[in-house]
């Protein structure tokens, strides 16, 4: 426990209010980005239209299923940790880190095949037409927020290995699981992050 | 008068003295020192480049730089005052320092994660200034598009990779201020018994935590127009150059309330003090800070009247840009209510608070003049925006900085600093600032624009008296880096409570023990609890 602190109790609701005040900071953070893409969106109907019919909607669904299973997992270990289970704790960070692996691999392949379509705006950007310009402007919003929601579940799967490690010394118990919790809401806002997205680059065109 | 002076031997500054043990510190006040220093730097890296400009104004052609080298010159001037002095400046240094000290706290919340945001703030700080000098940068610090996506030769998205970096510092500063004053006030301390300090810096955390992400997301785009030329923000590839002022100014306006309401706390504290008073009318002062705050969030588009917005976007935005100044006069007209029939004591931190009450006013009142809508179309662009934000920005929260540093010297380094220096500074500064940017607000009104390297002839007496004023507001800086430097070694060791005033800061030793305070405080009583005027009349 820091000096600061009268009670561990104390110290670990402050952790838990850091976090949350971090999350607001990034819902602004991603929220910019909504809004700007909503915005443009609403600038270039058919363009955006005319992306998104070119999305992988298959991956995109396999990938909101395989995150929500991750969130599920990481809270299951926390429900086992608040009962003093540090080995099913373990058990569900590395379920959750190999769902965050699937995650990441699919998102790859999507990449991959989306590269290989040519739909990298710029000039030679495969969309052609009139409507080609917009498209072009959701292609970027595409690979900002994928890049940046891709980097924060690398992030997060960092954590939920390090809780793992913390869990094996054996730090966690009955009494005290703070860490496992914040990066708990860490892991579940990043999946938050993903259903705003979902809609926004799959199911806009439907 | 009996004051023990008590000459600590085990003080923050004694307790281990390796580079180390500095650069790896989590104590609160040692990393308000290590940015003390950096923000040091930052500011007369900043002040070069001003002086540069304004002595290159002296004459109507320019005096000694090309007209590409003066565009770099104000554009690292904007960039590093904004993003590495004013920003950050009151927070990270006095804050950092007093903020655990007035909630009766060992330390803040957090305290690996205000080191860290040290590291962040020196990387990007060194990052951008890198760049800059490779670079050149010419956009100013606003890098609208497309001149900065486009057109520019600079090094746009390095710096905007440093700004973006740092930023992160700020959030950190901020979630660390917040928690710490949720979670951290001593036994008994209110929230109506906090020092409005704490108060200010609170909705200065606010805006930290809630805008410095837009501007990493608006970054994040500009540099992906830069080198991609996708078109968000090229009207040509069907984008829009607007959206990207939006943008910039959802934060950079409530970044102007980041700079100054920092300032606010310091006023509250130093006039309280050296008028020996309560402060009049707390909850007003409170909870105008908040509304600052808030509204800070709604004014953005008042930078863009010219700019082809709608015309009832306009007139919504000069509306609520009135509603702010609303909550600026309250403080402005408490403080005055605070010192009337005060014991006024003219100390150094006193002429600088009083310095910036006249100059901020000033600042402030000419901001109603450019957020009515006729008279911006105007003076919009001109000297006359560069006059009113620098009496705000340099007058007002660089004279608080001043003001609070000078006040909390005693207790960061132990040691009293040289009252008659102290004092012959902050005159020469008052009379150097007014010289200096007064011109400016007359040139604006005669339409001399800014960011120009050179001007009509007839222009020429007025520039001269600023750049005359530039010069001794110059030396008037530099006096405390020598008389406070001396203070260091020389200066008479303080007492813990050297201005007699109230606040659990001065409860404890100057300097503090690592700890802070060898028990926790309890707080029995509310923030400024001086002896009421018709009680000291009577006892007199």
């Amino acid at each position: 426990m820091h000096f600061q602190y009268s009670s561990a109790e104390h110290q670990a609701e402050s952790a838990m209010s850091g976090m949350w005040l971090f999350l607001a900071q990034e819902i602004l953070f991603f929220g910019a980005l909504v809004f700007v893409w909503v915005y443009c969106c609403y600038q270039h109907p058919a363009g955006f239209r005319l992306a998104t019919q070119h999305a992988n909607l298959l991956i995109g669904s396999i990938n909101t299923a395989v995150l929500l299973t991750s969130s599920f997992t990481f809270t299951a270990g926390l429900l086992a940790i608040e009962r003093g289970e540090p080995r099913r704790l373990i058990q569900a960070c590395f379920a959750t880190i190999g769902l965050g692996v699937v995650f990441l691999l699919l998102k790859g392949v999507e990449w991959f095949k989306d590269v290989g379509d040519g739909l990298v705006p710029g000039a030679h950007f495969s969309l052609t037409g009139p409507d080609s310009g917009g498209a072009q402007i959701f292609y970027v919003f595409y690979y900002v927020a994928t890049v940046l929601h891709a980097l924060h579940m690398i992030i997060g799967i960092g954590l939920v290995l390090w809780i793992a490690w913390r869990a094996r010394r054996g730090d966690f118990s009955r009494a005290w699981s703070t860490p496992v919790e914040v990066v708990g809401l860490y892991w579940s806002f990043v999946d938050v992050v993903w259903l705003t997205l979902y809609p926004l680059i799959y199911l806009a065109a439907l | 008068m009996s004051v023990t002076v008590d000459t600590p031997r085990v003080s923050y500054l004694t307790e281990e003295n390796t580079i180390g043990s500095w650069l790896l510190t989590t104590d609160h006040k040692r990393i308000a020192l290590l940015y003390f220093a950096s923000i040091t730097g930052f500011f007369f890296l900043g002040g070069i480049a001003a002086a540069l400009m304004r002595i290159n104004l002296l004459t109507p052609t320019g005096a000694i730089v090309s007209h590409e080298m003066y565009n770099r010159l104000f554009t690292m001037h904007g960039v590093v005052m904004v993003w590495f002095f004013l920003v950050p400046a009151i927070p990270v240094t006095l804050g950092n320092f007093i903020v655990p000290l007035m909630l009766g706290a060992r330390d803040l919340a957090f305290p690996k994660l205000n080191l860290v945001s040290w590291y962040l703030f020196m990387t990007g700080g060194l990052f951008a200034t890198y760049s800059l000098f490779a670079g050149g940068l010419d956009t100013g610090w606003t890098f609208y598009t497309p001149l900065s996506t486009d057109y520019t030769k600079g090094h746009v998205v390095a710096v905007a990779i440093g700004i973006f970096i740092s930023g992160f510092s700020s959030i950190a500063t901020g979630v660390n201020f917040i928690v710490s004053i949720h979670r951290l006030r001593a036994p008994g301390m209110g929230w109506y018994r906090m020092p409005l300090m704490l108060w200010s810096l609170y909705a200065t955390s606010v805006i930290y935590v809630l805008a410095t992400p837009v501007l990493a997301m608006t970054l994040i785009l500009l540099g992906f127009e830069t080198v991609f030329h996708v078109g968000i923000f090229d009207q040509r590839l069907g984008g829009d150059p607007l959206l990207f002022q939006h943008l910039f100014w959802f934060y950079s306006h409530p970044a102007v309330y980041i700079m100054i309401l920092p300032g606010f706390g310091v006023m509250s504290e130093v006039l309280t003090t050296f008028s020996q008073k309560g402060i009049f009318g707390y909850k007003f002062i409170a909870w105008s800070s908040v509304a600052i705050a808030v509204i800070s969030f709604f004014v953005w588009g008042h930078h863009m009247f010219v700019a082809g917005t709608s015309v009832y976007s306009a007139i919504t935005f000069s509306l609520l840009s009135f509603m702010v100044s609303v909550p600026s006069a309250i403080k402005v007209f408490n403080w005055l209510g605070t010192l009337h029939k005060g014991y006024i004591k003219f100390d150094a931190p006193m002429l600088y608070a009083l310095g910036f009450l006249g100059l901020f006013t000033i600042g402030g009142l000419t901001g109603l003049f450019v957020a009515a809508l006729g008279a911006d179309v105007h003076l919009t662009q001109t000297y006359f925006v560069v006059a009113h934000f620098h009496y705000i920005m340099v007058g007002g929260m660089v004279s608080a900085f001043f003001a609070g540093l000078h006040y909390w010297w005693p207790k960061i380094t132990g040691r009293l600093y040289p009252e008659m220096w102290a004092r012959a500074a902050a005159f020469l500064i008052f009379f150097g600032f007014n010289l200096t940017f007064f011109p400016q607000f007359i040139l604006g009104y005669l339409g001399m624009p800014r960011r120009y390297a050179a001007y009509p002839p007839e222009f020429q007496v007025l520039n001269v008296l600023s750049s005359a004023g530039s010069t001794i507001l110059a030396v008037a800086y530099l006096m405390p880096v020598f008389y406070l430097g001396y203070s260091l070694r020389h200066g008479a060791r303080s007492p813990s409570n050297p201005w007699h005033a109230t606040g659990l800061e001065w409860k404890t030793q100057s300097p503090p023990r690592t700890e802070n305070f060898p028990i926790i405080p309890i707080v029995t009583e509310p923030p400024y609890n001086y002896p009421r005027p018709e009680d000291r009349t009577r006892a007199a």
